[in-house]
């Protein structure tokens, strides 16, 4: 049940996109976010689907397993369709009932947000999905690392990102077994108001914030205990370094930016805008 | 009450590159009564099995027939299943929430449709029943130590009065008078009561003095199942596993070995001194 939530989590696979370099990758998923909002009429939202399908088959992660991480987001994705729907003035009025009226413009609105968003959960996931939660900061610290000297603390930034990203699985975990012990002592989770269901969940909360204070004291003594005093003079075992692939991915995830701004000009140009 | 387990599998995380095929084939049969002592080294898949046998876990196939009723079937109400069998997790203190140990302990016997004046009665009673008396009813569980924190838990589930008593490593963590206390008084509840208990466990000295049976676990199959003494005799299969049998059982056998004919089934001290009182008497 918990444990569908897929953001965060690494899945293992022998890819291309999992051997990348990860600032390649958080390049990458920025650019393709970007790119999403540059993103105009059909023509835009054809090349990200083939783009990022292409990524997730090479990434060879089963797409059951990455859709999952979209649970998490139903019913903000439907409050977001609902509301473009029903009130997004349009010059055709499609469908009429009492009040509600759906127009041209807001059905086109509505399924382009709905992909948008659709197309950022997934896009995000493969690169969680790809990258251990170490690579990942390891990059983002590399990426962010000329920030410096704007006395921007960007190793504990990583470290305490890496940290949060590491725990979510265990968290879960933990919220899975006090939720079964409470069960087992006759615990209801599922029935009842809404009131009910707000009191219902302080024999999980309260153990599992116990447990999560408990765990990060024991983490900041493990960690003490290694002689840790942040970034200062660190040095990496496995410094990160720029691969051909990397270079040819930087090429091709560029190419597919300047597509994206080409499709949207052109677009714009002709006003072939009939979307 | 006896519960029926008929060719249960479980996979945790299946169809994903996670897949761990956790329970295979297991078939059982827990009678009325019976002490039971469920034994296998870390992973083997116990704590997955005493899941399954209040229905917290659904089997990923085969079925489980308590009271010949099958607990997957439309009509079975689950919570009446976890009214009489009680499951006491892997380190419970962590599940502890209340302000006080009394109203943690009452939260099983609430839920289940107590007045508040019943459970509280309950609540004392299984309180006593771990040793605890009246002067820890109003402390915070919080500031308890850990084998206390561990009783209360333990009482959190015996105040449910359970039928069948699960307790998932109750001795995990404890000193060994804290252990033995625990484990004497799981016995004499046992006794007392009539009711099964099921004790989970990687210690084959533990569970040697007090079950009636033992259940061994390796790698999601179930490998011996019968009394201490059978089991104990394939002590080499058992010390592969990476399990050991009780000390006892290696000195019987070391003494047979050099010639002495003692009885080898021998598994506690009291046993194992009877047995050589006899055969030197024999001589
Ligand atoms: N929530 C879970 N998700 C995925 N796999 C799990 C989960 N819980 C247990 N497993 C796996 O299932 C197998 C059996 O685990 P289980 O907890 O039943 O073992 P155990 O015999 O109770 O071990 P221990 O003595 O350490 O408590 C192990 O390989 C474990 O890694
Ligand atoms: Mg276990």
């Amino acid at each position: 049940m918990i444990r569908d939530i897929t953001l965060g989590q690494y899945y293992p696979a022998k890819s291309v996109i999992h051997r990348l370099d990860p600032r390649v990758k958080l390049v990458t998923t920025m650019i393709f976010i970007v790119s999403l909002f540059v993103a105009k009429g059909i023509m835009g939202y054809l090349v990200a689907t083939l783009f990022l399908g292409a990524v997730i088959r090479m990434s060879k992660v089963p797409f059951g397993y990455m859709t999952k991480g979209l649970r998490a987001i139903v019913m903000l994705l439907m409050i977001t369709v609902i509301f473009n729907l029903f009130l997004i003035d349009g010059d055709f009025v499609l469908w009429r009932f009492g009040f509600l009226r759906i127009t041209d413009k807001g059905l086109k609105t509505a399924v382009f947000m709905a992909v948008r968003l659709i197309y950022l959960i997934l896009g995000s996931s493969v690169m969680t999905l790809t990258t251990t939660p170490n690579d990942l900061t390891d990059g983002l610290e590399k990426l962010l690392g000329p920030l410096k000297r704007l006395h921007v603390p960007v190793h504990e930034i990583a470290m305490m990102m890496s940290i949060a990203l590491r725990f979510i699985p265990i968290l879960l975990e933990e919220t899975d077994k006090i939720m079964k012990a409470q069960i087992a002592r006759g615990a209801d989770f599922e029935t009842g108001n809404l009131i009910q269901k707000a009191k219902a969940m302080v024999p999980l909360l309260v153990p599992l914030f116990i447990s999560a204070f408990r765990r990060a004291n024991d983490l900041a003594m493990a960690m003490e205990a290694r002689c840790y005093h942040g970034g200062n003079g660190r040095t990496k075992m496995k410094p990160l370094h720029y691969q051909r692939r990397d270079r040819a991915a930087y090429a091709v995830v560029w190419g597919y930016f300047v597509l994206m701004i080409a499709v949207k000009w052109s677009t714009s140009y002709y006003a072939v805008m009939w979307l | 009450m006896s519960i029926k387990v008929k060719n249960v599998n479980y996979t945790y995380a299946e169809g994903t590159a996670y897949e761990i095929h956790a329970l295979k084939d297991i078939n059982l049969e827990i009678p009325d009564g019976q002490f039971i002592g469920l034994i296998g080294h870390t992973g083997s898949g116990k704590s997955t099995l005493v899941q399954h046998l209040n229905g917290l876990v659904k089997a990923t196939s085969g079925r489980i027939y308590f009271n010949e009723r099958d607990i997957y079937g439309e009509n079975f109400s689950m919570k009446e299943l976890r009214s009489k069998v009680g499951l006491v997790f892997q380190y419970p203190e962590h599940q502890l929430f209340e302000v006080d140990v009394l109203s943690d302990v009452c939260f099983g016997p609430r839920n289940l449709g107590c007045s508040q004046a019943e459970a509280e009665k309950k609540a004392r009673e299984a309180l006593h029943m771990v040793g605890l008396g009246a002067e820890y009813e109003k402390r915070s569980p919080f500031e308890l130590s850990g084998g206390q924190k561990r009783r209360v838990a333990i009482a959190g589930v015996l105040a449910m009065e359970p039928q069948v008593l699960i307790l998932d490593e109750p001795t995990a963590g404890l000193d060994p008078k804290g252990r033995d206390e625990i484990l004497d008084q799981i016995e004499s509840l046992q006794k007392e009561r009539g009711i099964t208990v099921v004790l989970v466990s990687h210690s084959m000295e533990d569970v040697a003095r007090y079950v009636d049976r033992i259940i061994v676990m390796d790698h999601g199959e179930v490998r011996f199942d019968g009394t201490p003494k059978e089991v104990f005799r394939h002590y080499k299969e058992l010390e592969k596993m990476g399990l050991a049998a009780p000390q006892m059982t290696y000195l019987m056998q070391g003494l047979r070995e050099k010639g002495a004919d003692v009885d080898a089934d021998a598994t506690t001290i009291e046993e194992a001194a009877d047995a050589v009182e006899h055969w030197l008497k024999s001589k």
